[in-house]
């Protein structure tokens, strides 16, 4: 009834070809973007920021980097920990080296970096391919990691071989370090956030994307009618690892502050944005979002519930904690195989019919 | 409807335990899972069961009660800081995260929040500088002591002679591994002993390949800096390709007894440091009789009197004086953070004070000053009885090399100050 | 000779043993793949919990005990018996069939014909669950694993060949339990081999692994291949957290050895059993090769990536594995 298209005619080639064709998606994409920009800010706190919204945010942004990588390319990538370590020190050595120029161009400069770095460990999938290629990223992963644990130069020479944000503003306001507000940390992220995906969404619908999908789909044929695989495949890692440094530099800027990469960048942190790629619904930028939803704000939600609601000691919650999202995991792929986009999309087919059945 | 639900929640939890702060919040960010859970969980429980037992014995410190509230973190960054953003609004008074990781995080959290942190024997050594780290405090030693105590400790074996004699230190691949290596490239400078470091990666599951380097090379003495499995391993392999345990020396983090039971009667001669004398104190009795008796034990009561449990136990007495001499200093006895950390600055632990505690001995004796955030440095060395199964002290407290590492410190804090746009200088309230 | 030589082949002869491990866990993996098509991501913490049930059945342990004390207030820990080692290790075997039964009974039965990419994630959610379960069921302090098996180097073998070298040469250090893990890999792949070539079950379960549809239409219950092929790798699982546990003590840890098979399996090729153990060998020796010869160039610790390189270099030449099927496309 009120999610129709019926009676909703284009007249212009602009509307034809809008990402939101169906009206009532487009109210309900400028409410959110309302929600987000002009209401949260003003109620978000210390705890709400740190432990949820933030992380949220910045695994959002790696989420949509990998989706565009594994999803709409079909490139299995391990890699993510060590392009977001890329993204970090990049960031790190950018701000102490020009402390005058603004955070943001560090941020972008660093997404640049690493979208170098990234085409360059995309190099082996030209060959590899399937779940093999995974080793040439978790090579990247391993091999990253190590590099900036033992060359000095990347740390700055410090003792303790951590590096750590030094206090940065925008437009005079604290983004870095420990005087950020809340919603100054939330609000940066969000901004991040919304650029990439708005860059992602038109990517993807556009020619790159559907090179990229075809690439996917059936490699052989795709070369045949023209996809030079090379320059998409290449295309591909470039743009992930972009958005993934980019959301590395603001994990270590914003975020935390300040990072000991094997602990931080490790191996887990790559499954852990492999497993919200795949929750949420590989191919979709939607399904980044769901994806980083679930298994940021699951285990929060569930430690909120077992030790401060039902007073369980923390180490029986933190093993339910695994039990539950490992059954909740199962559930939803017997469910749905195809991830929380796919359910998303399925409610809204209904809801295109509904108050009637077919 | 969930997400209000949760606000509403998360707001009235947050309430609740603000109205309910008529007492003394001391936060346990505890890893009882995850890869380091063997450490963390003797060392929550001696912290937690100390504080239970003031409750219980003495009606808390002063005649507040003690909260503790525990925050799984498994030894994890994020958690860490989740852990810390949900606890400190509950008027938490001092942060030990037992973490390096987290540690670096939450320096400059709880700077700027003005919640002390206390890192003994962890995190970041040149915080022994309390000019530039007004709220974090790191005593009674830290990494760079403990170098300088194992170099004297040696240095007394060999007739005070160091010179041509190898030193091999095997450490975590990370930044607490690497702590030691610039105090110990120093004091190799110094004394003339050769000195080469070898990294085990993380987790330490396999370490065949550097102790077949340590079996080629035959240094005359490897130390240790490393912390869950690796421990572990190493003794292991040690045992294996027949180093000779005596010469064998782990730092404290090192020497637990968990770290040396899988190996058997192969570890028995593994030295390590401490900076702690264990024993059967009599606090261990009150322990039981008050709290595990009482079926309050924080966790199975089966880690009573180990290494890290002592430890644990230490850090909670520590925070107990802290407090103490804060409600001495303002004369209050409902604390706030604040006052806590001039608590800390005042502190002043002495032979006779730990004796009357129940706990004679356990740990140096020290103060602390505005300056000096470090305590006096200094570490005991024992040794592990495989037959009785029971770490023996083989020494009294060994002083460090205070004229290497204060240079370092000054030059380290220095470099963080700069950074950070800090101003040194002691904390005026 | 020289003793730099020497040492070298000390190093090779301990590639080949750590080689050895580390294809004990890849042939888990192996099994999996070849007969269902599924990437295993849980089988290292299969590893865990395998070892985790073993050192509770044999300390006697009550399982879930820190949960029913919580719940009703009581105190126990310990039922008071300890089982002999073989017993033990045979109750173990029986719980991880119960477990290949229920995982395909409750997971893949429902997830028949998914993409391989799904079913990964599956395995994923089963790891996370079956890490928490074991957690839950034996605890999450570290045990110690008391099978007997020798520990140390052998001094036989340090005599004998100490005089091929000069001063410096101390003799070859050939590891005891590395010994014994390669003899018990030995007769796992053996066994596995004649099983799989000489008995009916084997026989159908080379059968579904080629085909599933033509397994189907001969008569072969896809269901009890697939329980067989779990609780293999179940065994499987059993003897790596053995091997690794009793040098490290039983925790978490262990399930972090699954890393170390990756790539073995990659270079090895996912499908092929052979291929795992030349896979193991390769990686072995590649690794602690390197970090015997360019490690001290570079700072050190280069094993755990170098590994990875090692089997990039093999699959730019070969994309399958060195063993691996054909990948055949067709348009």
């Amino acid at each position: 009834m009120f999610y129709r298209e019926a009676g909703d005619f284009k007249t212009s080639y602009d509307a034809d070809s809008q990402t939101f064709p169906i009206a009532f998606d487009r109210y309900r994409y400028w409410v959110v973007l309302a929600v987000a920009f002009l209401v949260i800010p003003f109620v978000i706190n210390d705890y709400w920021a740190n432990a949820l919204l933030v992380p949220f945010l910045i695994y959002a942004i790696a989420a949509i980097g990998l989706n565009i990588l594994t999803g709409y390319c079909g490139q299995v990538s391990l890699g993510t920990g060590a392009f977001m370590a890329v993204g970090a020190y990049a960031c790190y050595k950018l701000m102490t080296a020009f402390p005058d120029i603004s955070i943001l161009i560090h941020i972008i400069l660093a997404g640049g970096i690493t979208a170098l770095v990234g085409a360059a460990f995309g190099l082996p999938s030209l060959r590899i391919k399937g779940f093999y290629l995974a080793v040439a990223t978790l090579a990247a992963q391993f091999f990253l990691v190590w590099l900036f644990n033992k060359v000095p130069w990347f740390y700055n020479n410090s003792a303790s071989g951590q590096i750590s944000a030094p206090e940065r503003f925008v437009f005079g306001i604290p983004v870095t370090g420990p005087n950020t507000e809340a919603w100054a940390m939330y609000l940066i992220c969000l901004v991040f956030v919304t650029g990439s995906a708005i860059i992602a969404r038109n990517m993807t619908r556009g020619s790159m994307g559907r090179k990229w999908m075809a690439i996917r789909d059936m490699d052989i044929a795709a070369e045949i009618i023209g996809v030079n695989p090379l320059r998409a495949k290449l295309s591909a890692f470039a743009v992930s690892s972009f958005f993934i440094g980019i959301s590395g530099a603001l994990f270590f800027a914003v975020y935390l502050g300040a990072v000991e990469v094997g602990e931080v960048f490790g191996i887990n942190k790559s499954f852990l944005v492999l497993f919200m790629v795949i929750i949420g619904g590989l191919g979709s930028i939607f399904g980044a979002f769901a994806g980083a939803a679930f298994l940021v704000c699951l285990p929060v939600v569930l430690k909120l519930i077992g030790v401060d609601l039902l007073g369980w000691p923390p180490d029986l919650v933190a093993h339910f904690q695994l039990v539950i999202i490992g059954l909740m995991i199962m559930f939803f792929l017997i469910k749905e195989p195809h991830g929380l986009a796919q359910l998303w999309r399925v409610a809204k087919e209904k809801l295109r019919l509904w108050p009637f059945p077919y | 409807m969930k997400i209000q639900n949760l606000t509403a929640l998360a707001l009235s939890t947050a309430l609740a335990s603000g109205t309910a702060a008529a007492d003394l919040v001391l936060p346990d960010l505890s890893y009882r899972t995850g890869a380091y859970a063997a450490g963390g969980i003797p060392f929550s429980d001696g912290y937690q069961d100390y504080l239970n037992m003031l409750n219980a014995r003495d009606g808390g410190i002063g005649g507040e009660e003690i909260r503790i509230v525990e925050c799984e973190t498994g030894y994890n960054t994020e958690k860490g800081v989740e852990c810390y953003e949900s606890t400190k609004g509950e008027g938490a008074l001092i942060y030990q995260p037992l973490s390096t990781g987290i540690t670096y995080q939450l320096i400059p959290k709880a700077t700027a929040d003005n919640i002390p942190l206390h890192t003994m024997g962890y995190g970041r050594t040149s915080a022994a500088n309390g000019e530039v780290f007004n709220w974090v405090f790191n005593y009674p030693a830290n990494y760079w002591d403990a170098a300088g105590v194992i170099v004297n400790y040696l240095l007394e074996e060999n007739g005070g002679d160091l010179k041509d004699k190898t030193l091999a230190l095997v450490y975590h691949n990370s930044a607490y591994g690497k702590e030691p290596i610039r105090t110990l490239e120093a004091l190799a400078e110094v004394h003339g002993f050769k000195f080469n470091p070898i990294a085990v990666d993380h987790p330490g599951q396999e370490q065949k390949s550097q102790w077949l380097q340590i079996r080629r090379e035959r240094p005359d003495y490897v130390l240790m800096w490393g912390w869950g499995v690796m421990n572990q391993v190493a003794i292991q392999e040690a045992a294996n390709i027949g180093f000779p345990m005596e010469n064998f020396i782990g730092n404290w983090w090192s020497g637990a007894e968990h770290d040396v039971t899988p190996a058997g009667a192969g570890a028995n001669g593994y030295k390590s440091l401490n900076m702690n004398r264990i024993g059967d104190l009599p606090v261990f009795a009150d322990i039981k009789k008050h709290v595990h008796d009482a079926g309050n034990a924080a966790g199975d009561g089966s880690n009573i009197g180990t290494v890290l449990y002592t430890r644990g136990m230490y850090a909670a007495m520590l925070a107990q004086e802290a407090i103490a001499s804060a409600q001495d200093i303002h004369g209050v006895s409902d604390v706030t953070p604040a006052m806590v950390r001039d608590g800390m600055e005042a502190l002043d632990i002495t032979a006779a004070r730990m004796k009357e505690l129940g706990m004679e001995g356990v740990g140096p004796e020290f103060s602390v000053t505005c300056e000096d955030h470090g305590g006096s440095g200094l570490g005991i060395v024992q040794q592990w009885n495989a037959a009785d199964g029971k770490w023996v002290a083989l020494t009294d407290y060994i002083e460090p090399a205070d004229d290497i590492t204060t240079p370092l410190v000054a030059e380290d804090s220095a470099a963080f100050a700069a950074e950070n746009d800090i101003t040194p200088g002691c904390y005026k309230g | 000779m020289s003793a730099d030589f020497l040492y070298g082949i000390e190093v090779v002869l301990n590639g080949l043993m750590a080689g050895v491990m580390y294809a004990l866990v890849a042939l888990g993996f192996v099994l999996i793949f070849k007969a269902s098509g599924i990437f295993n991501f849980a089988q290292g913490v299969m590893a865990l919990f395998a070892a985790l049930t073993l050192v509770g059945i044999m300390e006697g342990q009550v399982p879930f005990s820190h949960l029913i004390n919580e719940i009703f207030g009581t105190e126990i820990h310990h039922f008071g018996w300890h089982v002999p080692a073989l017993l033990a290790i045979s109750l173990t075997l029986l719980v991880m069939v119960a477990f290949a039964w229920a995982v395909q009974r409750f997971l893949f039965k429902h997830l028949v014909g998914q993409e391989p990419i799904i079913l990964f994630m599956a395995t994923i959610g089963l790891a996370y669950f079956l890490e928490g379960f074991g957690d839950l069921m034996w605890g999450s302090n570290i045990k110690t694993l008391n099978l007997g098996l020798p520990q140390g180097g052998s001094r036989v073998i340090e005599d004998m060949t100490a005089k091929l070298g000069g001063d410096d040469f101390y003799g070859f250090f050939i590891d005891k339990l590395d010994m014994v893990a390669t003899l018990v890999a030995i007769v796992l792949v053996l066994s596995l081999i004649c099983f799989s070539q000489y008995t009916k079950q084997g026989r159908a379960m080379r059968a579904v692994a080629d085909d599933h549809q033509a397994a189907l239409s001969v008569g072969i219950s896809l269901n009890f291949i697939w329980i067989l092929v779990w609780s293999l790798a179940g065994l499987v699982a059993l003897v790596a957290g053995v091997m690794w546990g009793a040098k490290s003590g039983v925790q978490f840890s262990l399930s972090l050895i699954a890393l170390k098979a990756l790539p073995v399996l990659m270079l090895g090729g996912f499908t092929s059993i052979p291929g795992a153990i030349v896979g193991g060998l390769i990686i072995g020796v590649g690794e602690k090769l390197f970090e015997y010869t360019i490690g001290p160039m570079v700072g050190g610790a280069t094993e755990n990536w170098f590994a990875y390189v090692l089997a990039l270099m093999f699959l730019v030449f070969r994309p399958q594995g060195l063993f691996g099927e054909k990948i055949i496309e067709r348009v």
